[in-house]
């Protein structure tokens, strides 16, 4: 729905292409992208192995795997590109925030590969990569509001301008996904839920209605634990009077919260800092609900939308080429000294 | 896989709170305590308070900022006063993968860490460690039940249980 494909080169230094590597939690991921925009490819571990899953991918936690699969998905992803190292004029590499020693696999190697061919190294920041996933696919107008839902992430950011992020809101307690994942486990569906959870919300015919967590009328933070409880206390409170919970009627009345908030929040702070361009991103843009219901808040006040097909939501590597492009641009390289940094700032990653 | 070696301390301590001002006068309290090196196991059903507790424990040893759940990224650092805070959430790992991500350089490390839903790990958790189990027994209301493996932690119980009378305190 949002796919304009712009591919046209604006580095003033002429054609590159970047190496890209992504090891912050679950995912091993390697790609290959010339000019900041143009996938080459994009290897994601979960989805070349066997085991893919219906529902979610499975879980690859331990540094171990990312060892195990980080040579054989680089070579993956440079045979796809049809490209050689010696082609490779730049490696970028997710620096945080993430699982430290996850984190240090992918930096490893991308030192590695750097040192080796004697190019640039891009320390780059997970959440810009997820927010420039959207340079992929279209041109961003600044100012943007991006709105960042993942499993391990809800953040409203604020772009005045390209590569400058200010965060406005955060969550307090759990991250969108989170959220569902939890809600998912009480209503009995396995790790992680949140896609039953969506499917099951959409589905229902009735609606439990549940609270709204506003929280202050000037805060842009989110908070999710409060309906998570209230979740459980109707499933409690159905127990007690011996009758079965009607788990659809609760998946809708949680969805329609969380949406609600979400949605209610990131159009507030689009109107509030007169933003030219909303940006969703993060996995749980996945949402049909959140998608659909974003997209046409977005289109009543005239505000253009951009969301990446699920492939560049969820973690992957093209994205952090994508934000890694701004550093090319500006000569900002980082040295073989770089440190994986399991808390790393976003708003000190801006250009 | 390296296991602790230590059986089940069989001597629990219950402290019943009834608001969640108790919770965190009560996370609060062991803060005080808390230094580097020391391990807090923390189990309980969704909604029970984990994270709450968590937060409140670590504001008290003077994280700034926000503390948010760690179910996804498993673990997140923080930086306190004096040392920094390890927050965990071992819910999607089973215990060979605990094992592999080396946890025990955070157990044995600068600060001190807060496990969520640590009975699935168990069996590598450090020797010396303070279990609680937080249950939901009205709105606010919990059973925080206290488990101390180690000397340590035994007179840290001691310390605080020892109240006849386990109601909320007047003040923090």
């Amino acid at each position: 729905m949002n796919e304009q494909r712009d591919t046209s080169a604006d580095s003033p230094k002429g054609d590159y292409v970047l190496l890209a590597i992504e090891t912050s939690c679950d995912e091993t991921s390697v790609a290959v992208v010339r000019n900041g925009r143009e996938i080459l490819s994009n290897v994601i571990s979960s989805q070349i192995e066997t085991h893919k899953q219906f529902g979610g991918v499975v879980p690859e936690i331990a540094s171990r795997k990312h060892v195990e699969s980080i040579t054989i998905i680089l070579e993956e992803a440079l045979r796809e590109a049809n490209t050689s190292l010696e082609d490779i004029d730049a490696v970028a590499v997710t620096q945080g925030p993430g699982l430290i020693g996850a984190l240090l696999v992918g930096v490893v190697a991308a030192k590695s590969v750097a040192l080796a061919l004697d190019v640039p190294l891009i320390g780059t920041h997970h959440i810009a990569g997820h927010i420039y996933a959207n340079h992929l696919i279209g041109d961003i107008v600044y100012p943007a509001i991006a709105l960042v839902v993942s499993g391990g992430h809800t953040e409203i950011v604020l772009l005045e301008s390209e590569g400058k992020f200010r965060i406005i809101g955060r969550t307090r307690d759990d991250a969108v996904g989170e959220a569902y994942d939890k809600v998912a486990r009480a209503l009995q569906f396995p790790y992680p839920g949140g896609p039953y959870v969506d499917k099951l919300a959409q589905e229902a015919t009735e609606e439990v209605v549940l609270p709204r967590s506003w929280l202050e009328p000037d805060s842009y933070d989110f908070s999710f634990s409060g309906l998570k409880s209230a979740v459980l206390s109707e499933i409690n409170r159905s127990r007690m009077k011996g009758e079965s919970p009607d788990f659809s009627a609760l998946a809708r009345g949680f969805q329609q919260s969380v949406i609600d908030v979400v949605t209610g929040k990131a159009i507030k702070a689009a109107k509030e800092f007169g933003a030219r361009q909303m940006l969703l991103c993060g996995g749980v843009a996945a949402n049909r609900g959140l998608r659909e219901r974003l997209s046409s808040l977005c289109e009543e006040m005239g505000l253009p939308l951009l969301i990446p097909p699920n492939k560049l939501c969820t973690d992957n590597a093209a994205m952090i080429a994508a934000a890694a492009d701004l550093k090319w641009r500006r000569g900002q390289f980082s040295s073989l000294d770089l440190k994986a940094e399991p808390i790393l700032s976003l708003e000190d990653w801006s250009v | 896989m390296q296991r602790n070696d230590k059986s089940d301390s069989t001597v629990h301590y219950v402290r019943e709170v009834s608001t969640e001002m108790s919770t965190v006068q009560f996370a609060e309290a062991l803060a005080k305590l808390a230094g580097p090196g020391d391990v807090l196991a923390l189990d309980g059903d969704l909604g029970a308070g984990k994270t709450r507790f968590a937060q409140a424990f670590a504001a008290a040893i003077g994280v700034e900022g926000i503390v948010n759940s760690p179910t996804y990224t498993i673990i997140k650092e923080y930086e306190g006063t004096v040392f920094p805070f390890y927050h965990m959430d071992v819910y999607r790992l089973s215990l060979e993968e605990a094992d592999e991500l080396g946890l025990d350089e955070y157990f044995h490390g600068n600060g001190v860490t807060l496990v969520e839903w640590a009975s699935l790990i168990e069996p590598i958790l450090p020797p010396d460690r303070l279990h609680l189990f937080i249950e939901t027994t009205g709105p606010e209301s919990r059973k925080i039940t206290c488990r101390p493996v180690g000397s340590k932690y035994e007179s840290w119980c001691r310390q605080f249980i020892s109240q006849p009378n386990e109601k909320e305190e007047p003040t923090a």
